[in-house]
């Protein structure tokens, strides 16, 4: 029998949760599921507390089963998750962090999030803390002949997200990356309570800005969840839209930016224009460059006229062979190869292990795409079919990126041909009640978890970004390959600092 | 891929003609020269971007407008990658308290004359993000931590609000414009 279903089976699940079950457990069976995570029985997606109560989102992989387990905590401590199950360390740094719940065995006590600069500490206990001091943070320590350490961050170079990076080199060689992140940490979740489910959802649209089609989704998807109503079908194919509109745009992106990290140019030059024709085509159909604030909690606010669908039709008619020419470039010019070929291979025991989603997962043979698995709709009515690739190099991200360019290329002309007609938005009661919402960004799935009270208040929002299982991983990638090399793997993970940080 | 060579070689230049610079810009400019010596800096502008918390939407603008598509070196304005070389500190999001003495740092960095764009309703004090206890000054707008000359609103700013602020900046360096009085201070 599955390990989801055997350990939980005979309890009842929480009446209020929707559309996954949540069960309440006691601590021996929080041990056991504990322990089927470090066997790899059950991913763990997402770990974070209330004030009297953990909770973990464990995914069973096939068949594709979820649940939430939570943990009342009495006095303030619960068994790590991490002790066993090391993804599970920088949830529980940032809970001991933000909630002040006491992980019991944790590995690393650290702090993560709280860098020692706010008015206050646990922000999200019912009694926050006083001002902590900003103490010097300990990198962790390194021995060895001939090794220095090279510090970068937290404002780097480029135009991109400040972070802080340590590495050990032995020689040109990287022996140990450590991250050390929380620079943009804004308060999301602080600010969220109390929050009625409009500024709530443009609040969650912004955790990550290139991603906010697909958190308005997730957000929409968990506050319907919990209020109990459905969209109708013709806004659920226009978010698909905009949320293929919008993977279009990044992964175009990055290809060009790996491209220019591998030092590149023309590539870049390219997909800078043909992403910028797919901006305008979504402020051309919603009136906003990327669609912010479209996708709202019971439909979408965008209802196209045949006219602006026959133009994105044209467009996405074009795009495909101008995006063709893109890929042979990359695909004969042993010189970019060369570069990203072998490089920072991620080994997919690990990317399994730290349930790793979006192109950093499918390039290393996890075969996870919540479109897929969790979120079906409504791609099941579209023949969807997830990209895959298996040496978990820089290359094979560039090419996950590619199928799945090629495949919202598909999509998008699908959704178009078959846009269902009829109403785009149903009004949203107000309810208290508990809600799980996913969307498949371009990073890979975005995951929220919603608590609102019978005003429609948000009690307890917590927006999970994919990033926070795969910056851990980037760590690893980057081992063994040179110093020089870290921006082409930093943009092939793409990680969002901002979604991690909060 | 040979295609892609010589297209990229011989088609007409894909780069939007440039907007007229944004009037308000340069009435919030002329205010801030007035207020110190004028410095030319010529036609050219170096400019180094800080994100100080943002969501990143404000740095995929930014991206766009590095793109060929708004060709931002023929109007001599170019990103450098330190504060050092940098005319213009180009600074985004809700300033955070983790960032603030990062933003503080480069500011100093930054040898005068020096100018400080914040870029985007965030960086401005308005954005979604407020109050909250992670924000510098709790609104995290960036003249809580150093002094600000343009404004640069929009969540995110599009590419030509952007060029729009930017091209006023010239202008106002340029000595085109003559300080004007009492331009009252924007609020919100
Ligand atoms: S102004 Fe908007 S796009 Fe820019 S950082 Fe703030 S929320 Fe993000």
């Amino acid at each position: 029998m599955d390990p989801l279903l055997s350990r939980l089976a005979g309890l009842s699940p929480e009446p209020d949760h929707r559309p996954w079950p949540r069960y309440r457990v006691d601590v021996g069976l929080w041990l056991r599921l504990r322990e089927d995570l470090a066997a790899g029985r059950l991913d763990l997606l997402a770990e974070f507390a209330e004030p009297e109560e953990v909770h973990a989102v464990l995914f069973r992989p096939s068949p594709p089963g979820l649940a939430v387990a939570s943990l009342p905590c009495p006095d303030g401590r619960f068994p790590a998750l991490a002790a066993l199950h090391l993804p599970a360390v920088r949830f529980e740094r940032a809970i001991r962090d933000l909630v002040g719940l006491e992980p019991e065995g944790l590995p690393d006590r650290r702090p993560w999030l709280d860098h020692g600069r706010w008015p206050l500490t646990r922000p999200l206990a019912s009694a926050p803390g006083p001002a902590a001091d900003a103490a010097d943070y300990p990198f962790l320590p390194v021995e060895g002949e001939g090794l220095h350490q090279i510090p970068v961050g937290p404002i780097h170079a480029g135009i991109i997200e400040p972070g802080h990076f340590r590495f050990t080199a032995a020689g040109e060689t990287v022996v140990r990356l450590e991250e050390r992140l929380g620079w943009v940490h804004k308060g999301i979740e602080a600010r969220l309570r109390g929050t009625g489910i409009d500024d709530a959802a443009r609040i969650v649209a912004r955790v990550s800005g290139d991603s906010t089609v697909a958190w308005s989704w997730a957000f929409a998807r968990a506050v319907e969840a919990a209020c109990g109503v459905e969209p109708p079908p013709r806004a659920e194919w226009l978010r698909a839209l905009l949320l293929e509109l919008e993977r279009l745009a990044n992964h175009i992106g990055d290809i060009g930016a790996i491209c220019n990290d591998a030092a590149f140019r023309l590539i870049h030059a390219h997909c800078g224009i043909l992403r910028e024709r797919v901006r305008r085509a979504t402020a051309e159909l919603t009136g906003h460059r990327f669609a912010m604030d479209r996708v709202v909690p019971g439909g979408v606010r965008i209802d196209p006229d045949a006219a602006a669908l026959a133009r994105l039709r044209r467009l996405a008619d074009e795009l495909g062979p101008a995006f063709e020419e893109i890929v042979a470039a990359y695909d004969d010019t042993p010189s970019l190869l060369d570069r990203t070929a072998g490089t920072g291979r991620l080994d997919p025991a690990l990317a399994r292990r730290f349930a790793a989603g979006g192109h950093v997962g499918r390039a290393s043979g996890r075969a996870f795409d919540s479109r897929a698995q969790l979120a079906p709709s409504p791609y099941d009515a579209l023949g969807f079919s997830p990209a895959l690739r298996e040496a978990g190099d820089v290359d094979a991200r560039v090419w996950v990126r590619i199928d799945e360019v090629r495949e919202s290329l598909r999509l998008i002309a699908a959704i178009l041909d078959g846009l269902p007609g009829g109403p785009v938005r149903v009004e949203v009661p107000r309810r208290a009640g508990c809600g799980l919402g996913i969307a498949e960004s371009f990073r890979g799935e975005v995951l929220v978890w919603l608590r609102l009270d019978a005003e429609g208040r948000v009690v307890r929002c917590h927006p999970r970004d994919p990033s926070w299982l795969q910056w851990p991983l980037l760590e690893a990638a980057i081992e063994g390959n040179i110093v020089a090399d870290f921006p082409l793997c930093n943009k092939s993970f793409n990680c969002s600092y901002s979604g991690h940080d909060l | 891929m040979l295609r892609l060579y010589l297209r990229s070689l011989f088609a007409p230049p894909v780069s939007e003609p440039p907007p007229e610079p944004d009037p308000r810009a340069l009435d919030e400019l002329a205010r801030a020269l007035a207020q110190r010596a004028r410095h030319r800096l010529g036609r050219s502008l170096a400019i180094r971007q800080v994100d100080a918390g943002s969501c990143n939407g404000c740095e995929l603008e930014i991206h766009a407008l590095d793109s060929a598509v708004y060709a931002l070196e023929r109007h001599g304005i170019r990103f450098v990658a330190s504060p050092k070389h940098a005319d213009v500190l180009l600074v985004t999001g809700p300033v955070t308290r983790n960032m603030a003495f990062a933003l503080q740092r480069a500011f100093d960095c930054t040898p005068p004359p020096r100018w400080v764009v914040a870029a985007g309703d965030c960086a401005c004090g308005c954005g979604v993000f407020a109050p909250s206890y992670a924000l510098a000054g709790e609104d995290g707008a960036v003249e809580r931590v150093i002094p600000v000359d343009l404004h640069i609103r929009g969540c995110p700013p599009t590419p030509l609000d952007l060029l729009r602020g930017l091209l006023a900046l010239l202008e106002a360096a340029d000595g085109r414009i003559a300080p004007a009085a009492g331009v009252p201070p924007r609020t919100g």
